[in-house]
This record gives C-alpha cells, sequence and structure tokens, in this order.
C-alpha cells in the first residue's frame, strides 16, 4: 500500500481487482475529503510532479456525507477532464450537506507528468466516510478508471 | 471462488442457488480451475443482480468474470418491463458502449514487418492517446447532437468512412431511441473534443497477426485466413459515457427508493424502465452508445489515412464492430415464448448465433463475430456467436481475460520500460505515453485469455474461430 504522510493528514490507495481504491485520512471530514482527491491525483500521476498554478473553485451538495463524498471527487475527475488539468492541492470546507472547495494544478504536460490512466467517475463501491476509532475521519471509495 | 457453493451443472457452468432475496438463480459459465480463480465479490455481485425485479431466467456471469460495480464485469441480465423490469447505469458502467472494432487489412506479416517501426510511431503520432489528449473535431452543440443521433453514421456522412462500413457495425452503425436532451450541457461539454481518442487504461489500437484458424468456414466468412494482418481497436464512449453514468447513478439511487427497491449494494442503483429516469437514461445511454460508435469510426478513418501512406496496398475493410458495455432490448425465446427484455451487458460481449435477422446477411451462416481483446502481449480471439448461447446467456459471451492482479500490485511488478523491452524483443512494438500505465497494464496482471476463451468456447457461449497476436500496440 502506498502512503504519503503530512501530520496527521495522509492517504493511501488500496487494491481493487480492476481498478484501484482511495482512502483520505485526517482530522475532520473536509480534510479526509482533500486528501483523498490528492488520492485520486496519484491515479494519475505524482501529485509532487504537479506545480500549483491555476486554482478552480469546486462546490456541490448532498444531505449524505458519503454521496457528497462521491459528488466532490466527481466534481474533481470532471474539472480534470474538461479543462485537461491535474491538481496537486485541494482546499475544502463543509458546512451541513454543502461543500466549497478548490482545485490547484496546471495543464497536463504528458512528458513530465507521464499520466498513467484517466479517472472515469467515483463509485460507490467500498464507499466509506466514517470516524476511526483512533477519532481520525476517513473518505474512501473505488475509482473506476 | 470456493466451487462448494455452487451447484454443479455440467464442467463449464456453476449455478448459485436462489437463497435469501435472490429471484432467480445465477449461473456462471466457465471451468473448475477459473472459477477457484474468481474473486468471492463475482458471487456476491451475481446473487445481487439476480434479486433485482422483473429479472429473467437468471443473472449470467461470463467466464472472464471479475470484481466489478454492482454488477460483476462479464455479467448478463434480462429484464421484462412488463414485470417491473428495471434499468441499471451499473449494469452498464461509465465506459458506455466500450467495444472493439477489427479492420481486415489484406496484408501479410512481412509487408508489415518492412515497416513496422515507421508504422508504429505513425499511427502513435496520428491517433491521440492517453490522459489529456484531445481529437481534432471540436463539436459545437448542434453537431453534438447531430453525433449523438447518428453514431457511426455522423461520422460516415463527414467523410470519415464509407457506407460499406455501416454493415459492420453492430445496429448498422446507429443506435435508435437515442435521446441527447436526456444528456446533461456537463457531459457534452466533456465530449467537446474527445470523438477521435483513444483514451486510457485498458484501450488499445493494435496491429495483429492471425496466428491459428480454428473454423476454416467461419473463418472465411469472416474474410480472415492464418497469416493475415488485422488492426483492432478497443476503446468506448469516452467522456459523455463516463458523465452519462455518473450523473444517472445517483438519480438512480433516489429512483430505486421511490419505487420501494431495496439495494443490496448502493452500486446497484436502478429505476423500473417504466419511469421518467429509466426512459432518460436509456435515451442517453443510447446517445453514447452513438458516441462510441462515432469514436471508433473517426479512428478508423485515422488508420486508413496512416496506411494509405505507407501500406496503399492495405484494404482496411471492417470484418465488426461491437460493445460490450451497454443496455440493448431484444427479443429473446423464454420457455417457448419470444418475449421483449433489456438485456444488459456489463463487460460481456452480445453473440447472436446463425440465421439471427440483425446480422448482416455476410454472417448469417456463421453467426456474428464476438471480438475478444487482450492486453499487450497476449493473444486475442474472434469468435462466432452460436444457436446455443440463445438459450445458455441470452446470446452473450466474455469481452476479455479479466485482470487478475490489481493495477497497484502490477506496476510494483514490472517497470514499463522492462515490459516494453520485453516485448520489443518478442517483436511486439508499444507505443505509449505512460510507463506506469504500461506496467498496470502489463500481460501479466491478465489472467489467460486463451484459457478464458476455451471456456466459453466449451460452454457453447461462442465457438473459437480465429486467434490473434499483436505486432504493434498503442496504449493509452
Amino acid at each position: 500500500m502506498e502512503e504519503r504522510t503530512a501530520t496527521v493528514n495522509k492517504w493511501e490507495h488500496f487494491s481493487h481487482g480492476a481498478d484501484i481504491g482511495i482512502r483520505g485520512i485526517g482530522a475532520s471530514p473536509a480534510q479526509a475529503f482533500e486528501q483523498a482527491a490528492l488520492a485520486l491525483t496519484a491515479v494519475v500521476t505524482d501529485p509532487a510532479c504537479v506545480r500549483p498554478g491555476a486554482e478552480i473553485a469546486i462546490s456541490c451538495a448532498d444531505d449524505d456525507p458519503e454521496l457528497l463524498f462521491v459528488d466532490w471527487l466527481n466534481a474533481v475527475i470532471y474539472e480534470m477532464a474538461v479543462r485537461g488539468m491535474l491538481f496537486s492541492r485541494y482546499r475544502v470546507t463543509i458546512d451541513g450537506g454543502r461543500l466549497a472547495g478548490t482545485a490547484t494544478g496546471e495543464t497536463v504536460d504528458a512528458a513530465r507528468h507521464q499520466p498513467a490512466v484517466e479517472p472515469k467517475g467515483a463509485t460507490y463501491t467500498e464507499l466509506e466516510v466514517a470516524r476511526r476509532g483512533d477519532g481520525q475521519w476517513i473518505a474512501q471509495c473505488i475509482i473506476d478508471v | 471462488m470456493d466451487t462448494n457453493r455452487l451447484t454443479k451443472l455440467s464442467d463449464t457452468a456453476w449455478q448459485i442457488e436462489p437463497r435469501r432475496d435472490m429471484r432467480v438463480p445465477a449461473v456462471i459459465y466457465a471451468d473448475e480451475a477459473l472459477i477457484r480463480d474468481m474473486d468471492d465479490k463475482v458471487f456476491e455481485q451475481a446473487a445481487n443482480v439476480a434479486a433485482l425485479p422483473g429479472i429473467v431466467n437468471a443473472a449470467y456471469a461470463m467466464p472472464d468474470a471479475h470484481w466489478g460495480y454492482g454488477f460483476p464485469i462479464g455479467g448478463v441480465a434480462a429484464f421484462d418491463a412488463e414485470q417491473g423490469g428495471v434499468v441499471s447505469a451499473g449494469g452498464v458502467g461509465f465506459d458506455i458502449s466500450c467495444g472493439v472494432r477489427c479492420l481486415l487489412t489484406g496484408l501479410h506479416r512481412d509487408a508489415v514487418e518492412a515497416v513496422k517501426t515507421t508504422l508504429a510511431d505513425a499511427l502513435y503520432y496520428q491517433i491521440p492517446v492517453g490522459v489529456g489528449s484531445t481529437g481534432a473535431i471540436a463539436l459545437d452543440l448542434h453537431e453534438m447532437d447531430a453525433m449523438l443521433h447518428g453514431g457511426a453514421h455522423w461520422a460516415v456522412e463527414r467523410g470519415y468512412g464509407s457506407d460499406r462500413d455501416l454493415d459492420r457495425i453492430e445496429e448498422g452503425g446507429c443506435m435508435a431511441g437515442a435521446e441527447p436532451k436526456a444528456v446533461s450541457a456537463k457531459a457534452k461539454h466533456r465530449q467537446r473534443q474527445q470523438i477521435g481518442t483513444l483514451g486510457s487504461g485498458n484501450h488499445y489500437l493494435e496491429v495483429q497477426e492471425v496466428t491459428a484458424v480454428h473454423d476454416e468456414e467461419a473463418a472465411r466468412a469472416f474474410g480472415l485466413a492464418a497469416g493475415d494482418m488485422v488492426i483492432s481497436i478497443h476503446c468506448g464512449s469516452r467522456g459523455l459515457g463516463h458523465q452519462i453514468g455518473t450523473e444517472y447513478l445517483k438519480r438512480m439511487l433516489a429512483a430505486a427508493g421511490t419505487a420501494g427497491i431495496r439495494l443490496p449494494d448502493r452500486e446497484l442503483a436502478c429505476a423500473p424502465i417504466r419511469s421518467a429516469v429509466g426512459q432518460e437514461y436509456l435515451g442517453a445511454m443510447r446517445a453514447a452508445i452513438n458516441s462510441a460508435l462515432a469514436n471508433r469510426q473517426v479512428i478508423t478513418h485515422l488508420v486508413r489515412g496512416v496506411f494509405r501512406r505507407l501500406l496503399p496496398d492495405a484494404g482496411l475493410e471492417l470484418l465488426f464492430d461491437v460493445s460490450h458495455n451497454t443496455c440493448k432490448l431484444e427479443r429473446h425465446r423464454v420457455d417457448g415464448v419470444e418475449r421483449e427484455l433489456y438485456v444488459h451487458r456489463k463487460g460481456a460481449t452480445r453473440a447472436f448465433g446463425p440465421n439471427h435477422p440483425d446480422l448482416p446477411e455476410a454472417f448469417r451462416a456463421a453467426g456474428q463475430p464476438v471480438l475478444i481483446g487482450g492486453s499487450m502481449g497476449t493473444a486475442s480471439h474472434i469468435l462466432a456467436g452460436t444457436a446455443a448461447s440463445e438459450s445458455l446467456s441470452f446470446a452473450s459471451a466474455c469481452h476479455g481475460a479479466g485482470r487478475r492482479m490489481s493495477r497497484r500490485q502490477a506496476s510494483k511488478s514490472w517497470h514499463g520500460r522492462q515490459v516494453v523491452d520485453e516485448l520489443a524483443a518478442r517483436g511486439i512494438l508499444i507505443r505509449s505515453p505512460s510507463p506506469r500505465g504500461v506496467a498496470e497494464e502489463a500481460p501479466g496482471a491478465y489472467k489467460d485469455v486463451d484459457a478464458v476463451v476455451e471456456a466459453a468456447h466449451r460452454a457453447g457461449l461462442a465457438r473459437k474461430v480465429a486467434r490473434l497476436e499483436p505486432v504493434v500496440c498503442i496504449k493509452g
């Protein structure tokens, strides 16, 4: 399992037969969502290779935190697809069922990023947003690639 | 999967007996070795599908079945609208109408070998591939809707191919009942510059050699002979299909709740066929099928351009184009009665047997060509639909090998450069923008496609016609 650590916040991938699982871990649901989005970027390329240039605003809403999480990831995937961008920095605030966030990154550079695969969508498979026994929040699901 | 959990119907058919909420049994077609190697999730997912309203006969899993989303990949299920049947976005998948198209070149290996490196480079240069790539055609909203209505017809009308191609495409190249109004502005925007692009992941374009012919008569009908070179294109509806899948999955979650359908897995989200959401999804999904047919038609045009320049003697007639992520309204005989059913095939190929009225005249005697994809270093296969598959699986067969290893495991097991070099030593040229992508798609990450095809053949789902081996592979 590959992982990156930044204080208590981190992301990791987990295996799925045909595709790939992403998991964000943070002190709050918002931080777990941010970390999961980094894990999404890492499905495509090393986030450290992506320069933080343009900032894109993203918003979505759902009263169910798990559906909100999938909406957030799908909104990021949509912006990646239509703008031809990759993102290396995410900021999320959640107020009730409303999410306001930003994704910061740059246009895909095939030579430098060597993008491995294109995410098609975030799925409800292995979907979970929950607080673990150690007080940390996790947000996870399988990404169809 | 533990075979003790299954009832053995034959050496290649295993049944999950109805339990708990299952309305019908589930049947897995595979030999014992493939069953033992199969993920337990296939059992769980096939049983879940068998619990959906209006399902007819059984939920089926093909020999390449593996863990999917809601439905197993390699899953087939038919629903009757008159019995409260449902349509499921998860039962089709995100990559709507992903499929394989095969072109006949009329060339032999020596002709291709003479220009192989130049050919690989030219195909890689001309065909947009990989993350962030865009096609040369930018569609405005008017043209987008025309494409979503017309499919491959739209492409041919604009000079990307000829009328002769259309007869060799499922549905004659245009899926009826497409409803562009049911496709969101976001989905259309996502597709704006993606027509004529291959995508990434397991999508590819390969130049292949026919290395074995198993059925001379069917091969003749398909225009194949040992030593012939063919081209296979594997891709789908691109961003438009992905966005439709994303949006309708969520809408169907609410629709299932409204209809009182209990979902054991949210990914099984579905709507009654006779509901507003169900009908809108069918219209949008059919538009996505047309997007995939147009996409593969434009890529065909790009391939022909490369061959015209480097190998002008190549014929490049279309053998066939068949999708493996669809839901189609078809007529099937159930207990002696012909019924209209909505057949979901997710990672499964339609495989009409001989004399089916929807087949082109050229294939009436042999049955429909069933195109089974490999992965770079592994073989692909061409099979023919059988009469038996009608009663076995609503005329369906497998679509590929299926993964035996996750992407993470694969990228830790191989380096992309190493895979490219090893395949080059075997005479197979790979062109890809991503070494990691190549590692994740390494041939060893997939099950043995020959074993999967053998099981499909022995089960009677389709019969073997020809085996293909790659010579050049353009990989996303």
